[in-house]
This record gives C-alpha cells, structure tokens and sequence, in this order.
C-alpha cells in the first residue's frame, strides 16, 4: 500500500478525521442555521476564536512531530509559524493597495510612515497569491533547512538543541523588533482588508477561514501519521530512543531528522498563515520564547508521540487561556507554570495517555533507551 | 615772637583737628573723594574704561580685589546716589535692600533701593572677570582649587592675563597646576602669536586631550606653512590617544558587560554544567537575588550601603533556600529527563514571575546606589570608569575565585564532582547523593541570588530581570563548554566585550543577534563548546 494511503486504514485516524469533520459541520451548521438569539447558536466571534484553536493544534500537531518522534524539543517553532504568518500578512498587506491610511498604492502604511520611497527587495511578489502560498511553506522551510542541517550535520542534539532553537527564535524577535527589517517593527502587520477577494470582514470568510483551517488540520494529521506508520517513521522512532545504535545500523540519522524537521516547519508555517487573517495580526510576539515554550507545554499536556493528543492538549490549554484571562487575568500564569510542572511530574505520558489502554513505544517507556543514547 | 607765634597757631590748629576729628572723619569717609581709587575708577562711565579698571586692580593687589570682583560679577557691588559711598548689596529682596560698606564691610542697615546706583557690567566684562577671578583663585592654598581654575582658564586666557598667568606660572611648585599652566598659555599664544611661539605652544598642547586644546590645535592646522604642519602632526599624535581611550573604554564596558553575563551564568554553570539540571527558573533566582536587595533597603530605610552588604549573604540564603525548594519538590522527580526538567522549570519561572508581580508589584523597583558606589573614577579627560559597574566587576571575579575555590578544594566539591562523575559508584563509596544534589542546587541557585544583588545595581529590579538573562546564560555556559567554570568566565568575558566591539557599528540590537548567530554556528562547529570536557567527565 502506498504509504499516504496507509492512514486511512489506521483506527486512530479514522476517529480522528471523523470527530473533526463532524465538528466543522456541526459549528457550521450551528453558526448557519440556528438564529442569533438561540442558546445553541455559535457565533462568528466563537468560530474565528475555534479557528484560531485548530491553527495552534495544526502547530502542536507539528511540534508532536518532531518531539514525540524524533526526540527534538525544539523551543523555536514559534518562529516557524511566525515566518508562514509573516509570508501571509506580507501578501495580506500588499492586497490593501491604496486603502491604506496614507493611500500609497504600492508601499504598506508603515513604510509611509518611515519615510520609505520603494518597496524593499524582498517584498516584491508578494501581491500575488500563489508566490504568497508558495512563501509560506518556503520562508519556515528553509530556515528550517539551514538551521536542521547545520545542526543535525554537527549531531547537536538534546538540551544543546534546543538551547539553540530558543536562541534562533530570540535572535528572530530582536530582528523583527526593529523597523529597519521592514516588517513593521513593534507593530507588526495589521489593517488587512481582504484575502483572496473575500473580505475579512465578512462572517462569511470568517467561517470559510474556520473550514480551512479543519481541513488543514485533518491533511496535516493525515500527512504526519502517513510519516510516521512509513518505514521512515520507524527509523525516527529508531533514532529518538536509541541514536548511535540507528546510527550504527547505517540510517542516515542526521537526513531523516532533517526532512521530518523540515516538514514539520512547513506544517508549522501553514498554521501561522491561517492563523493571521483570522487574528487579523502579526507582530513579533509571535517569536517570543515564551509562545515557543507554551506550544511545548500544549503538545506535553495532550500527550506525546500521539498525534490526537497534541491537538487535544493546544486546544485544551488555549480554551482555558481564553477563560482564565478573560475572568482572572493574573491567574493565567499561575495556572499555565502548574499546567508546565504537573504535565511534566505528574503526566509524563499526558492526558491522551490516561485514556490510551493499548501498550505502546512512548518516550516515557523508553526512556532508559534514550537516555543510553545520549551518553 | 614770630617763632612763638607760629608755634601757638599751630598748637590751636592741632588743637581744633584733635577735637574736631570725629566728626571730620565720619565726613570724609562717606565723601567721594576719599572712597579708594580702583573703586572709583570701577564706577567708570564706559566699559572700555571699567575693564581696564579691572586690570589695575588686579595689579595694584588690593587685598580686597577678590571680594570686590566678586561683587560686580554678581551685581551687588553698587554705590549710594547721596553718599557716594561704595556698598555691597547682602539682600535684594524688598523695597529695602541691606547693605553693607565695600571697603570694610561695616554693615549699614537698609538703605532705599532708589537710594543705590548700580555698577553695570556686560557680556565681555563679565568673561574677562571670570578668567581674572581663575588667575586670581590661582593663589588658593590647596592644589586641588588651583587645579581647577587652571582647568577653567583653558581657552580662555587673552592679552591681559598673559603677565599675571606667566608670573604664575614661574611661582607655581605643583607639576599639574604647572602643566595646565602652561597649556592656558600655549591655547593663546597658538590664536595670537607666530613663528617660535606657535611652534613651542604646538609642542606643549600634542598629547594633550582636553576639547579646548584639540579646538586651538583644529584652528592652527586650518592654516597653511609650517606651524599648521607641525599642528596637524601633533593632533594625529593626540587622535591617536584618543582611539586608545576609547579603545580602553569599550573593553571596560565590555568587561563590565561580561562580567553581569559571568555572574548570571556561573549558578547555571553548576546546576546545568556540573549536575547536568537545566534549570529554566535560574534567571527568577536571579531576580529574587535582587527583590532582596531591595527589600533590605526597605527595612534599613537611609542605609542604603549597609542594606546592599547585608544582602549580600541574605540575597545568597534566599535565592539557595528557593532553589532548594524547586530541587526537592519538581527537579528530583525528573532525574535523566532533562527535557521534561527544562520544561517543569520553565514552569517554575512563570509561577515565581507571577508571584512578584503579584505580591509586591508588576512596576520597576528602584535600588538606591550607595554613595560609595556612585560616580566614576576619572583616569584622564576622556576616560572615565563608572564605579557601580567596577565593583560589580569586582565583585564577579570575587564569587567566581570562591567557587572555584568550593569547587576545587572542598570536601563538597569533591563529593560534587565524584556524583556527577559516577552516581553509583559514588555512592558506593558512601557518599550521600541526594545531599550533594541538594547542597549543589542550593549553592548554585545562591550564586544566582548574588548575581541578583549584583544586578540590582546596574538595572531595573523588575518580574522581568531574570527573563531578559535567562537566554544570555544558558548562550555562555554552552558557548564556554559545559562543566567548565573556566570556561564560563571566559566565554562571559569575550561575549561581553565582542557585543561592544560591535555595539557601536551595529547598534545594540543588531549586535545582540549577531552574537547569537554567532554562538549558535559556533555550536555547530564545536557542539562542546570552548572548553570541552575531556576524559572520564565527560562520558557523565
């Protein structure tokens, strides 16, 4: 069987795809259907903030992939998901043409304000959609790349690795802090109009926004567990519990690492683009550690190495985000740093693990393997 | 007869002066023509003739010039229409105005404003008194005073103060006061004079960093012939002593810079280095380190320097005891799993960050700076080293010398180093593990607390402190290899000086990112670092 096809024969897959379609149809039809004043009625507001839960799960889901199977902790995806909502505002920013405050059809309003006369080299091609779309898998993907390659080349690995990642999306934060990088500094990208001629306004694209982002979520679930029930995906499992042994049976370690980061980069910057037009903003936040860390704490609050239980945990942590901020703001971080100590203490294999019956090759189990690995 | 004669005239008229003296020296006293000369002449009509008037005074070494033109610079020294008498005005406030006599400081009650004459100055007499009050404090008893108003002459010397100042010059003793002498000189004689003078002053002013010389030089060099040669010569020479100057300055900023990235990271050097722990909430100790401090200055409110000492070991004790309670209650249930530590830890720092802004205040807090502390130390006019940032320096070299020392010559340090070394066989020995955990956190997470005493002086004291340094410190342990505290101080060190390198071409941020990129290739290169561990360390 062809391994893309291969997901669809899995049980857990199945329950996966199936409970996220029935969602979508059911918000949809909740949103569509029922009138504004009904008890059961889902309002666009709640469906651009459901949106938003399956851009953060497609990233957890990215995340899962490179932690749960290739033992990467990487505390730098946020700066993935940053460069795909980047590429998509920068495309976004180009659509507002002469709407804009100060008018200019060709340079977005904050390079107005900076006294900028030409668009920078690298903003050309970015009214076109597709170079856009193309951009947002490209931009995360080769910074991935570089960075995996580098890195793997030089068998950095473990604590050292992620060290560095969180230094990557750091240096990214500073960067993109500045107003001289042309990505509108502290402010960010803001002000979009329409995506595709769909105004963003319109509940309409609102929902459709929401629908996308489903689908994305069920295509990249599908596409990482087709990696990793592939053969390739047994050798990621390989090397995550016992590397110099994969090594030793000659797996190139060091490329299969570099292609499931790369992918997993690109899934992240595909969730940071359907992210943005439902924000309706991005700023350098995005690059911050903190949200790095945080999507961490999603994926092991949900489980490891089970894909549905990253998406479970980002959707968990954010909707209690959502409610703790809103109710008792200064709460949030309390509640967050336990979630950060208990997930790790007391749920090394997450909440999907509670639930999980059959015995299975989690990192908790194998963690003696790995451990003699690393030394 | 006639001699008899003249005689009795002469006794009446000693007679009559005797007796009628009181009363005629009253009179003459207030009258005009007997106030002092230099005063009258002070009083002239214009300006030209009040500055020369100036001159004569100083030159005829009255013994109250300096009160005198001390006076009319400030606007007190004014006479009595009626009297013509010469005051000095004590208090202007009021119709009435005190007043008190000029010669010899009689106090004469209030007298109506409208009653006094003002002697008025303008611009260029009020120049001219400063630079002849400077010649005039050149007499001052202590080397300190004449030192500066030599300084305050620089540029400013003309014509007339030449004599005074060359005098000077020649009854000088001190070498200092001589060569800012000499300098004052050599700035006039380079605008006014030519030839052999202008080649002499060249001479004494190359070397020389003061602004005011570089200018004098900048208007010779501007000319054409050998004197604008010779100036251009000796501001290349004093060109280059400035780019060692600052040359010298960005190392100190760089040291000084370092040595805050040594202090944060040398705690993290022994929980991460040595025990292999990766303690996200380092940075939070770190700011505990510092509320300390500020909470001592609360509690010895007016002591700022006593409180900043006593923090010292209570910033220590707090920041060990909390390091403690993370060890015992989060990190010992996560042995060999460094990744889910880092993450737990991580989650540590939120709570505590949470805590502070929450039970004392999401605001800065501010430390005082004692006053010892304060200021700078001048080494010459374009180097000067802030003191705060010396004793930090100071102070990192201090705690690094006394870990090092724990580390190496202690019976704790051994135990350390045999439990990271060999946990089982260390404990087949009979050492007790878990106590060398505890003891090893707490030591490490106490070094963080002095980091933050350290850094309550240099920056803000907020929930955020530990955040901005937490990156910082992981970058130089693992840039100077894991396990090596010689590696932590030189890798602090040199991160801290190539940021200043930097700084200044690249801007702070830019430099900041570039040192990151910097590290993060650097780690690809060599993945342990600077200072690899070797041998059996090194498999642990």
């Amino acid at each position: 069987m062809h391994w893309l096809a291969k997901p669809a024969t899995e049980r857990n897959t199945q329950v996966f795809i199936g409970v996220l379609t029935a969602a979508l149809v059911a918000v949809c039809l909740l949103n569509l259907l029922l009138p504004a004043g009904h008890p059961l009625h889902v309002s666009t507001y709640t469906v651009t903030l459901l949106g938003k839960y399956l851009c953060y799960a497609l990233l957890a889901v990215a995340v899962d992939l490179v932690w749960g199977y290739l033992g990467i902790l990487s505390l730098g995806h946020g700066a993935f998901f940053a460069l795909g909502g980047y590429a998509m505002g920068m495309y976004l920013m180009r659509q507002i043409g002469d709407r804009g405050v100060y008018g200019d059809p060709l340079l977005p309003d904050f390079m107005v304000f900076l006294n900028w006369e030409s668009l920078p080299w690298y903003w050309h091609g970015f009214d076109m959609a597709w170079f856009a779309f193309l951009m947002v898998l490209l931009a995360p993907g080769l910074l991935a790349l570089v960075f995996g390659f580098l890195a793997f080349r030089s068998r950095v690995t473990g604590v050292y690795l992620s060290i560095i990642t969180q230094a990557l999306t750091f240096a990214l934060m500073l960067a993109f802090f500045r107003n001289e990088m042309g990505f509108g500094g502290n402010n960010g990208l803001t002000d979009f109009k329409e995506l595709l001629t769909f105004d963003l306004s319109a509940d309409s694209t609102r929902l459709g926004l929401f629908v996308a982002s489903g689908i994305a979520l069920g295509l990249g679930y599908w596409l990482c567990r087709a990696i990793v029930s592939s053969k390739l995906g047994r050798v990621c499992v390989a090397s995550r519990d016992a590397e110099a042994r994969t090594r030793f049976l000659g797996y190139r370690v060091e490329r299969v690492q570099l292609f499931v980061f790369v992918v997993s980069a690109m899934l992240a910057g595909v969730a940071g683009a359907l992210y943005v037009p439902q924000v309706g903003i991005i700023n350098p936040s995005v690059f911050s550690p903190l949200f790095s860390i945080e999507i961490v704490v999603w994926v092991a609050l949900g489980g490891r190495a089970m894909l549905y239980g990253a998406v479970i945990g980002a959707i968990l942590v954010n909707y209690a985000k959502t409610v703790f901020t809103g109710v008792m703001p200064d709460a949030w971080l309390f509640a967050l740093g336990g979630l950060f100590v208990v997930a790790t203490v007391m749920l090394p294999q997450g909440l999907a693990g509670l639930f999980a019956k059959r015995k299975r090759s989690t990192p908790a189990a194998s963690a003696k393997g790995a451990k003699e690995a690393t030394a | 007869m006639n001699l008899l004669r003249t005689l009795e005239v002469s006794l009446l008229f000693w007679c009559c002066v005797a007796l009628t003296f009181p009363v005629l020296a009253q009179q003459t006293d207030s009258a005009e023509q007997d106030a002092p000369p230099e005063l009258v002449a002070l009083a002239a009509d214009s300006y030209a003739d009040k500055g020369e008037a100036i001159q004569a005074l100083i030159a005829s070494g009255h013994p109250r010039t300096r009160t005198w033109l001390t006076a009319l610079l400030d606007g007190k020294l004014q006479r009595l229409e009626d009297s013509g008498r010469f005051v000095i005005v004590t208090d202007n406030s009021g119709r009435d105005w005190t007043v008190i006599d000029a010669v010899d400081d009689a106090p004469l009650g209030e007298v109506s404003r409208r009653n006094i004459d003002r002697i008025t100055i303008n611009n260029a007499l009020r120049n001219q008194l400063r630079s002849a009050m400077a010649v005039l404090d050149l007499d001052a008893p202590t080397v300190q005073e004449r030192l500066v108003s030599a300084d305050r002459l620089l540029g400013k010397v003309d014509g007339n103060l030449v004599g005074p100042l060359a005098a000077r010059l020649d009854a000088e003793e001190n070498p200092a006061v001589r060569e800012k002498l000499a300098q004052a000189l050599a700035i006039h004689r380079l605008q006014s004079g030519d030839g052999a003078a202008v080649n002499a002053a060249i001479d004494t002013l190359s070397g020389s960093l003061n602004p005011a010389m570089r200018a004098a030089l900048n208007g010779v060099a501007a000319g054409e012939g050998e004197a604008a040669e010779a100036a251009r010569r000796a501001l290349a020479s004093i060109e280059q002593k400035l780019k060692l100057n600052r040359a010298a300055e960005t190392l100190y900023f760089g040291l000084s810079l370092g040595s805050v990235l040594v202090l944060a990271a040398i705690g993290l050097a022994i929980t991460f280095g040595v025990m292999g722990v990766i303690n996200m909430a380092h940075g939070e100790l770190i700011m505990l380190g510092a509320y300390t401090t500020w909470m001592m200055q609360q509690l010895l409110p007016g002591q700022p320097g006593l409180a900043l000492i006593l923090s010292i070991p209570a910033g220590f004790l707090v920041a060990a005891i909390a390091g403690i309670i993370i060890e015992r209650s989060v990190i010992r249930f996560l042995k060999g799993r460094p990744l889910e530590t880092l993450l737990a830890t991580f989650g540590v720092s939120l709570i505590l960050q949470q805590l502070v802004r929450t039970l004392i205040s999401p605001l800065n807090r501010t430390v005082v700076t004692p006053e010892w502390m304060s200021g700078s130390l001048v080494i010459n006019e374009a180097l000067s080293l802030t003191l705060n940032r010396l004793y930090v320096l100071g102070f990192a070299l201090v705690v690094f010398a006394g870990l090092m020392l724990v580390m190496r010559r202690t019976r704790l340090g051994l135990e350390v180093r045999a439990v990271t070394q060999n946990r089982a066989m260390a404990r087949a020995m009979g050492i007790r593990a878990t106590r060398v955990d505890i003891m090893t956190f707490a030591l490490g997470s106490g070094v963080a607390g002095l980091a933050g005493v350290a850094l309550s002086q240099l920056t803000n004291v907020g929930p955020n402190l530990g955040q901005s340094y937490i990156i910082d410190s992981f970058m130089v342990v693992v840039f100077g290899g894991v396990g090596n505290l010689w590696g932590t101080l030189v890798a602090g060190m040199s991160l801290g000086v190539i940021n200043q390198v930097l700084e200044p071409w690249a801007g702070a941020i830019l430099a900041k990112i570039i040192v990151l990129v910097f590290i993060i290739l650097f780690i690809q290169k060599r993945p342990r670092g600077l200072f690899p561990q070797k041998g059996r360390a090194a498999e642990g």
